[in-house]
This record gives structure tokens, sequence and C-alpha cells, in this order.
């Protein structure tokens, strides 16, 4: 079956009516208000919380300086709802590695809420999108080799059980490896990475990582979830639908006009995801020559995924205005009545060749907190049931 | 250009003239733009001016990722091209790679000149001396870096080939030059060994790096004149070629031990 994973960014939309050309990076914490803060916080740790009863497991993310996103840090909300809930499983999607100082701390981290969740958590590592660079001061020009070595440490930090180990590589240096606790699970909790394009998903496909794509839609999906079932094939890993991941955004209501409302609130993350100055989206070194060339000749080009978003025929869908019939045709969103939802996710489910998870992005921008139990509880009762005809 | 086999790589280096023997280290970006400045020098020297390992067309070794490593490349360079007396010219990032290769050895150079250099921190820790140009709009780079912004280069108009070059050249600095941020900590101890005829030249109007930034470098190092050059910004030797090139052969000739 297809197990549905609740996704939120915990953004701190109330400022975002102060913001103009940039919604991260540069953008003064002033305004930021504590208080309100606090609550945003638990309020969403309340609906992840509630997903224990509903049967949807909680993925969080990170992002840094931005009011799009105020999960700064994904292994925070992890640890909470570790204890607060019993049964879902907990995804991270993810850590950012190539971002992160100390490759052992992410080994503790997940580690540690591995067996306070008991086996419970799966272990994303992103790459980051490029606005995350100068948050984290990470030079972009070696960003996926320092990824690949991370990951490499990390899993013999979790793997190794019998004492330190050395580890003298390019960019990380420790000359006693040996973390405790262990993981729960064995050898290693899931690996999964967000994966924007075949190549990388191809690299993932040849390791074994379950991959996530998001805003790929009707589009580009089916390439990229092509290309990780060949790799897989070719190089002797499972390429069954259990490694494959799909993000949508996901409006659920009593009559459809209610779903639509939902998700127009919700697609309120992708109008605003993108919003970044230029020179921050295009960092030297983030992708090839080539495409940079590309941004530097449009003095303005963004490379970020989020904007890149494509109607069912490949045409450019604009980020900030989209709509949710546009976006519902495009395959990022599935709204409406329970009956719209289920029909419109069977029908992606078929064009893209199957996946084992629904990413579901059910909480986004101004959509209120008794929408959003709604929403979850609605999905949960009369969506989820139908899902183990999938998967 | 022409090629030169240094090391474990190949690197593109112009090459003109006759006479005394000028290496010249270019920055982070504009290296197509320098080439008025480059034909002047050609006039009274042998010029040799190598794009970096990373930069433009020359590929860069995996393990080559620090501005020691470049500093020692170049010195082998000297050596394997026979050069003595150099007259060393760096500009920008390549007045850091200069200052790096003149402490660790001036057997092989005359006298060393410094355009609008980075490499050396000054100020405290929570002063910014060079500006960060990975997060300046393509606007304010140029606002910052020329005095007249329309001598900077339309990329808009350029074709694909040389903007791939471009792209290239600003990733090997960001690779090189990272953090910390263009500059080595420890630099500005070592200057005592750059015991040569330095000449600081500065654009006036330079806000990448503001001229008391080359005013301090003139001072700590232990015998250097500073040399001001009026309507140029952190590129003079692309805004005033000729008053840049004049000002070295002047230098050169005045201080020929």
């Amino acid at each position: 079956m297809m197990h549905t994973w609740h996704f939120s960014e915990m953004a701190y939309h109330p400022a975002w009516e102060h913001l103009n050309d940039s919604y991260r990076v540069i953008i003064p914490s002033r305004l930021y208000d504590p208080k309100v803060g606090a609550d945003l916080y638990h309020r969403y740790l309340d609906e992840w919380a509630l997903c224990d009863e509903l049967g949807i497991n909680i993925m969080t993310n990170e992002h840094h300086a931005t009011a799009t996103c105020a999960d700064s840090v994904c292994t925070i909300p992890m640890a909470i709802l570790a204890r607060e809930t019993k049964k879902v499983r907990l995804l991270a999607l993810g850590m950012p590695i190539a971002n992160r100082e100390n490759p052992i701390r992410v080994a503790e981290e997940y580690s540690m809420l591995d067996v306070i969740s008991r086996g419970r958590i799966e272990m994303g590592f992103v790459k980051g999108v490029p606005f995350e660079i100068s948050p984290a001061n990470s030079n972009p020009a070696d960003l996926m080799e320092r990824f690949w070595e991370a990951h490499d440490l990390i899993l013999k930090a979790m793997t190794s059980h019998d004492g330190p180990f050395s580890w003298e590589g390019t960019h990380f240096h420790y000359r006693s490896v040996n973390i405790w606790p262990r993981p729960y699970q064995q050898p290693h909790p899931p690996v999964w990475m967000p994966v924007g394009s075949q190549g990388s998903a191809s690299e993932a496909a040849a390791r074994g990582i379950t991959i996530g794509v998001l805003n790929t839609g009707w589009a580009r999906t089916p390439g990229i979830f092509d290309a990780y079932r060949k790799t897989a094939a070719d190089t002797g890993h499972a390429g069954t639908h259990d490694k494959l991941a799909y993000m949508a955004l996901i409006g659920v209501g009593r009559t459809r006009e209610e779903g639509w409302r939902r998700a127009d609130q919700i697609l309120d993350y992708s109008r605003t995801s993108g919003i970044v100055a230029p020179q921050f989206a295009n960092p030297p070194g983030y992708v090839a020559p080539a495409m940079a060339a590309q941004a530097i000749k449009g003095s303005g080009g963004t490379t970020a995924r989020a904007t890149r978003l494509q109607t069912r025929d490949g045409k450019p869908i604009n980020p900030r205005t989209v709509g949710v019939e546009d976006a519902i045709g495009a395959g990022l969103v599935f709204a409406g009545t329970p009956d719209d939802v289920w029909d419109q996710l069977k029908s992606f489910y078929d064009h893209v060749g199957g996946f084992g998870h629904l990413l579901m992005m059910g909480q986004g921008g101004h959509i209120s907190h008794e929408d959003t139990v709604d929403n979850l509880t609605l999905f949960s009762k009369e969506v989820l049931p139908r899902m183990v005809e999938l998967g | 250009m022409e090629r030169i086999d240094i090391g474990e790589t190949s690197i593109e280096a112009l090459i003109a003239g006759e006479g005394r023997p000028l290496l010249f280290l270019h920055g982070v970006d504009y290296f197509a733009q320098h080439k008025p400045f480059l034909d002047r020098l050609a006039r009274q020297f042998r010029v040799i001016a190598p794009r970096h390992p990373g930069f433009g067309a020359s590929p860069r070794p995996a393990w080559m990722r620090g501005v020691g490593d470049l500093a020692y490349l170049y010195l082998d360079l000297m050596e394997r091209l026979a050069l003595d007396d150099v007259l060393l010219v760096g500009a920008s990032f390549g007045g850091w790679l200069a200052l790096e290769m003149g402490i660790r050895s001036t057997a092989r150079l005359g006298q060393l000149v410094l355009i609008d250099s980075l490499g050396l921190k000054f100020g405290g820790r929570d002063e910014v001396e060079i500006a960060d140009i990975v997060a300046l709009s393509a606007d304010e780079a140029v606002q910052r870096a020329f005095a007249d912004p329309a001598k900077a280069p339309d990329y808009s108009v350029a074709d694909d080939a040389s903007v791939e070059e471009v792209a290239r050249d600003r990733e090997a600095a960001v690779l090189y030059g990272w953090r910390p941020y263009m500059h080595n900590p420890s630099l500005r101890h070592w200057l005592h060994r750059l015991r040569l005829p330095n000449l600081v030249v500065w654009g006036e109007r330079d806000r990448i790096v503001a001229p008391s930034y080359g005013a301090h470098l003139t001072q700590m190092l232990p015998s250097a004149r500073f040399f001001p050059i009026a309507d140029a910004g952190h590129y003079p030797q692309i805004e005033q070629p000729e008053k840049v090139a004049d000002a070295i052969g002047t230098f050169a000739r005045e201080t020929t031990r």
C-alpha cells in the first residue's frame, strides 16, 4: 500500500506582507515576533501529532534565514514528535549534509532519534537549494563532493560497532569516530534524498536510496522515475515503488469548492517559496558552467527548483500567480472532494508508472489550523483507505 | 592563447612581447578585458599571463584547492621557464596569489606590483573589508567594481562559450577563496618577507576593496609605494590600462636592483 506523509514547512507567514523581492537570506528577523512564532510552532506540532491518530506519517524539512520555513533544524520537531507519537514513521527530507560542518553530529542526532522513536526514523539527506549556501557559508563549488563524503561517513559511523575508526577524507577529518547510541534499525534507518533531475535520480538509484521529487508534476516526473528504475535495474538495486516518493499539495473538502479553497491557501507555499534575489539563486559553482552561463547572460535567471513548474504539456507556469485549476492540471495539486482527490491521485499514479510514497503538503501558506485538521482528517478517512490499491 | 604544461595540469597563457619577464596573475573576473593593458605592457616586457587552474579553459587537478597550491604552481612555473628577475604583477585575487608566492620565495623576483589586491584581513572580526561579491546583485557588483560601469562587458549579448568561461572563472574563484573569504588570516604576519621593491596600485573608486585597505597594505610591506589611479574602480588595469601599464614601467625602471 502507498504510504502518506504529512509535510509542513512551518512557515512564518505573518511576515510575508512585509516582504517584496526576497523572502529569504537577507530579511531582517525583527519581522519575526517570537510570541506569534511560538503559537505557530505549537500549532504545526499539534497538526503533526494528530497524524499519529490518522495513520499519516510525518515529514519535516529545514531552511534557513527565511519566512517561508521557520523549521531551521529539522531534527527538533522530529525529537518532539519521537515521543509525542507512537505509531507513525518520521521522515526528515531532510538534513543538508553538505552544509553541516559535522557529519558525526548528524549521525548522532539521527541515531538518538531512531532509538527514542523505537526505530521509526527515515533519514533524508539533501543537497539544499542554492539560497541555503549563504546562510550556511557553504562552498558551492564542491558541494556535491562534500555531500557524498558526508553521506559515506554518516553511514559508516552508524554501522561500525567495534570501537573507533579513523576518517581522513577530503572534507572531513576525524581520528576517532565512535558514535553512541547506535541506531535502533539495522543496519541503519532508510536513506532518502530529494532529486530534481534524471541524473541525480540515477545517482540515488545506484546507491539504493529512496528518492522524493517535488514540483516536478505531470511533465517531469515520469522521466525521473524511469531513470531511477533503469539505473536500479542496471546496478542490482530494487527499483520498486517503495523507493519512489512524490510530493503534491493536497486540499480535501466536503465540497469541491472547499477542497479547492484549501488547496489555494496551501499554494501560497509555491507562490512564495522561490522569491529570492537572483544572486542567491545562482551562487557560482552550484550548477555546471553551461547552466550558470545562462543565468549570467540573463543576469537574473534562476536555477531554483521551486520556480520550474510546468503545465501538463511542458510549458512554464509562473509560480507567483499559479492557480488551483492549473496546478491540478500540472499534477502539482490534488484537490476537491475525496473522490476528486482520489481520481487525480490515481490518474497521476498510472501516468508515472506508480510510486510508493505520497508526500502530502497538507499545510502550507495561510491555511488555518481548523482547515488543516479537517483536511488531514478527511484525507485519512476518505482517501487513505483506498490507497491499499496502490503501491 | 598558448598552453603551458605545469605540475599535473596544462594551463592557458597569454604570452607576448620581449624583454624582462613580467608574470601577470589575474583576478576573479574580466580576463578577456585585460588585452589593452597586457598589450601595452608587452611593448616593454615579455608578458606571461596564465589563466589559473579551474578558470577559463585551464583544467584544475581535483586536489588543487588552496591558494598555497597556486603559489607553488607559479613558483614552479618560473623555474620551469627559467625566468629570473621577474616583475610579478597580481591584481585582485591574483594579488593575493602574488603575496603568497612572495612570502614563500623572492629568489626569482625583481619587483612586486599589487593592483587592488585581496588576501589580507586588517580590521575587526565583524568588519567587512572585501565586499561579498557573491551576495551582490549583478548590477551592484558592476557598480562597485567600476568607476564607469559602462566599461563592464555586457554578458547578455556575449556568445555562450565566452560566458561559460566567465562562469568557470567565478566558480574557481569561489572554490579557492570561499572561507575565510578571499584572505589568509596569517598572511599579514609574513609580509616582512617581501624584501623587494613593492608597488601598490589602487583604483580610487574601488568599492570592492577600498583604497584605505591598499594604503594599509603599503604600510605593512617593507618597502612599498602607493599609487592611486583616478577614475578607476577594482580593475584600474581595465579602466585605465595606459596609466597602470606606464606606472608599472616607471616603477620597474626606477627600482631595478
